[in-house]
């Protein structure tokens, strides 16, 4: 019979399947877990005399309340209060307890969850990973079913390593064609996110595909996958393939030797099969696809870079931005430049800026803060010499964490601040109450840094382009 | 667990589209070790003005509607970031009950883990309530039926997010129960622990 990707690992995973009384049981191979949404499963765990069954598929770390300034000279993290630090702090005591590994603040692993998952081979393809996040959806990347649960699941979890759910539907999305210049994989997600709103796949799971998808690099398939909350899907999916096991080739978790083998060959069956279908499906020409950026106060209020705002009746979220219908955001005046997060935090993600703020410097009335996703991605980017660029265009080059995305650790920006941001969310407030966030790819944050303005980024590229054709014929 | 069969209530309208979970409760309060007190922090760049004196013209601040146990609020509610926070917020403010034409997954889970009921109706039911808001409503879980101005429909809601609701029961005791087939799945799989 034929089965969508999505169908091959359910069906790979459910304890007992769902009826009409009864969702089904699945189990999870995976549990990743945080300072945040833990701590009340924990005690859960307490209230009912239950043990962690499972310590050996549990990973944590911390990355929402970690300050993201390096610790003093006695090795002390300097934390935006109390209760960040008693946050964080009561993750050390309560993984100890239950013998949970834990990557610490000051641990060369540590890192934002989606990001080290990932980088350490503890996300592998077809498994089920459960995380206490909703953008757990990033490690679909791999052909795993990941998604986001809330701390009463975060305790089920850990008593029963299981969880249950009523199947989703099916979401196919599929992109064709090659990008242009200076369009990026954010700009991909975001360009989908308008197309089908918000609220465009609640219920489903999303699978993409396609010779665009193909032609992506892990990192950038993380970036669409993670967004895919976004739109309200479960999950986001892309079948694993050769760029998949060359990313995962040789990780701290993966398979070694002889057992690689016999996993890659498993994780070869995990493709959507001729003829399976689809609950829901459309295609995508990635051709038309140029920079976005978004102008409102939820992910589907996005435009191209240079279209105009649209005349949609969003009244409540222009005003809260301090824009207009009909506005053209290009050459808008922005305050704070934020390049990081589970979204786009990660070493290309680094690389594509880096083109940007070569040889150029933050204007003068812009704070631009960029914040890699883990301790491994910032070392790399300080061995390829890509952090003494965005140090030497005189932006902040901080320690790894979720940072200014959500502003738990006290990175925010004021009132009234236009922040050009990589993250994934503009709610109102996410970033500071008052703040104005507009989602873009880090080649778009990096030219809003440079020129202090909303800048397409392919004028920039242009240049470089031009500057160095100069050289070579000067 | 307490027992929810059904409520009597004023209808509180807040006709706001995709209101996200950051908006339901902020980030500056997730921050809590347990469950308590985040009530008054429900909704709260509404809520409050600049002063941090509530704002009147709020809905939720207005003395008719304080009581309400009812939230009808706009289409695809609790979107966003995966914070049960959002359903203990709502829980400990009084709300019971969040009604809306979609509302996210990963929200919609996590209120009926905390005895919140969310209900999905249809369109023309969810234009009829938002022109409702201060009416009486009442909502029968056992049978299934709401009933506002004299206007009785019946909803839908998942079987056994009701069955555990009708009786107090926690789902965590159900998935304990599974916990021989849990282990054979592991078994079958070579899942076991090393």
């Amino acid at each position: 019979m034929v089965a969508t990707l999505f169908e091959k690992v359910w069906d790979q995973h459910y304890v007992c399947q769902e009826t009409e009384e009864t969702p089904a049981v699945l189990y999870i191979d995976t549990h990743l877990i945080h300072e945040v949404t833990s701590p009340q499963a924990f005690q859960m765990l307490r209230d009912n005399n239950l043990k962690l069954r499972r310590p050996d598929r549990t990973f944590a770390t911390c990355d929402h309340s970690t300050p993201t300034t390096k610790p003093n000279s006695l090795g002390e993290y300097q934390f935006f209060g109390e209760q960040e630090k008693n946050q964080v702090e009561q993750l050390k005591k309560n993984c100890a307890e239950f013998s949970v590994p834990l990557y610490e603040l000051g641990n060369q692993k540590q890192g934002i969850v989606h990001v080290i998952g990932p980088e350490r081979g503890i996300t592998q393809p077809g498994q089920t990973i459960v995380c206490g996040d909703s953008h757990t959806s990033t490690h679909g990347a791999f052909g795993a079913l990941a998604f986001g649960i809330g701390t009463s699941e975060v305790g089920y979890t850990f008593a029963t390593q299981c969880i249950l759910q009523r199947k989703p539907k099916t979401f196919g999305i599929e992109i064709n064609g090659a990008l242009s210049s200076g369009v990026t994989a954010k700009d991909i997600i975001l360009a989908i996110i308008r197309q089908i709103g918000i609220g465009g796949a609640t219920g489903h799971v999303i699978e993409y595909f396609g010779s665009t998808i193909d032609e992506l690099s892990m990192d950038e398939r993380m970036t669409i996958c993670n967004m895919s909350i976004e739109a309200g899907a479960k999950a986001g999916m892309i079948a694993p393939d050769q760029t998949t096991f060359d990313f995962l080739e040789g990780k701290e978790f993966v398979p070694k030797g002889k057992d690689w083998d016999i996993a890659v060959s498993g994780w070869k069956e995990l493709y959507t099969d001729d003829g399976a279908q689809f609950d829901r499906r459309i295609l995508i020409d990635a051709s038309k696809i140029e920079p976005m950026i978004t102008y409102g106060t939820n992910p589907q209020m996005g435009i191209k870079i240079g279209e105009v705002i649209p005349s949609n009746n969003e009244t409540q979220a222009l005003k809260y931005m301090g824009l207009e219908e009909q506005q053209n955001l290009s050459g808008k005046s922005v305050d704070v430049v934020f390049i990081g997060s589970c979204t786009n935090s990660r070493i290309s993600d680094l690389r594509e800026a880096a083109k940007i703020f070569k040889d150029r410097k933050v204007a003068q009335h812009v704070r631009a803060l960029i914040v890699p996703g883990s301790h491994e991605i910032k070392q790399q980017a300080e061995n390829e010499g890509i952090a003494n660029v965005f140090i030497s265009a005189g932006a902040e080059w901080r320690e790894p964490g979720c940072s200014m995305c959500l502003g738990m650790n006290g990175d925010i920006i004021q009132d009234k601040q236009f922040c050009v941001s990589t993250s994934n969310r503009n709610f109102e407030g996410r970033q500071g109450k008052g703040g104005r966030t507009l989602l873009a790819s880090p080649l778009t944050a990096a030219a809003a840094a440079v020129t202090g303005r909303v800048t397409d980024p392919r004028e920039l590229l242009a240049r470089n382009d031009a500057i160095t054709e100069a050289c070579e014929h000067g | 667990m307490d027992k929810f069969t059904s409520i009597q209530s004023k209808v509180v309208v807040l006709n706001i589209e995709n209101i996200d979970t950051d908006q339901i409760i902020g980030s500056d309060h997730l921050k809590i070790t347990d469950k308590k007190g985040l009530g008054k922090h429900l909704f709260a760049d509404w809520r409050y003005l600049e002063n941090a004196q509530p704002n009147p013209d709020f809905v939720l601040n207005q003395a008719d509607n304080a009581s309400s146990q009812v939230l009808v609020a706009g289409d695809n509610f609790g979107c966003g970031s995966s914070r049960e926070h959002a359903p203990w917020a709502l829980l400990d403010f009084g709300i019971k009950v969040v009604i809306s034409s979609s509302i996210a997954d990963i929200f919609s889970n996590n209120a009926f883990k905390n005895g919140l009921l969310p209900i999905k109706v249809s369109k023309q039911q969810h234009d009829f309530l938002l022109a409702h808001h201060g009416d009486e409503i009442s909502i029968d879980l056992q049978n299934q039926r709401i009933s506002c101005a004299d206007q009785p429909f019946s909803f839908e809601v998942e079987a056994f997010s009701r069955y555990c609701l009708l009786n107090g029961l926690e789902q965590l005791d159900f998935l304990l129960g599974q916990m021989p087939q849990i282990k054979q799945y592991e078994k079958k799989y070579s899942k076991e622990p090393v």
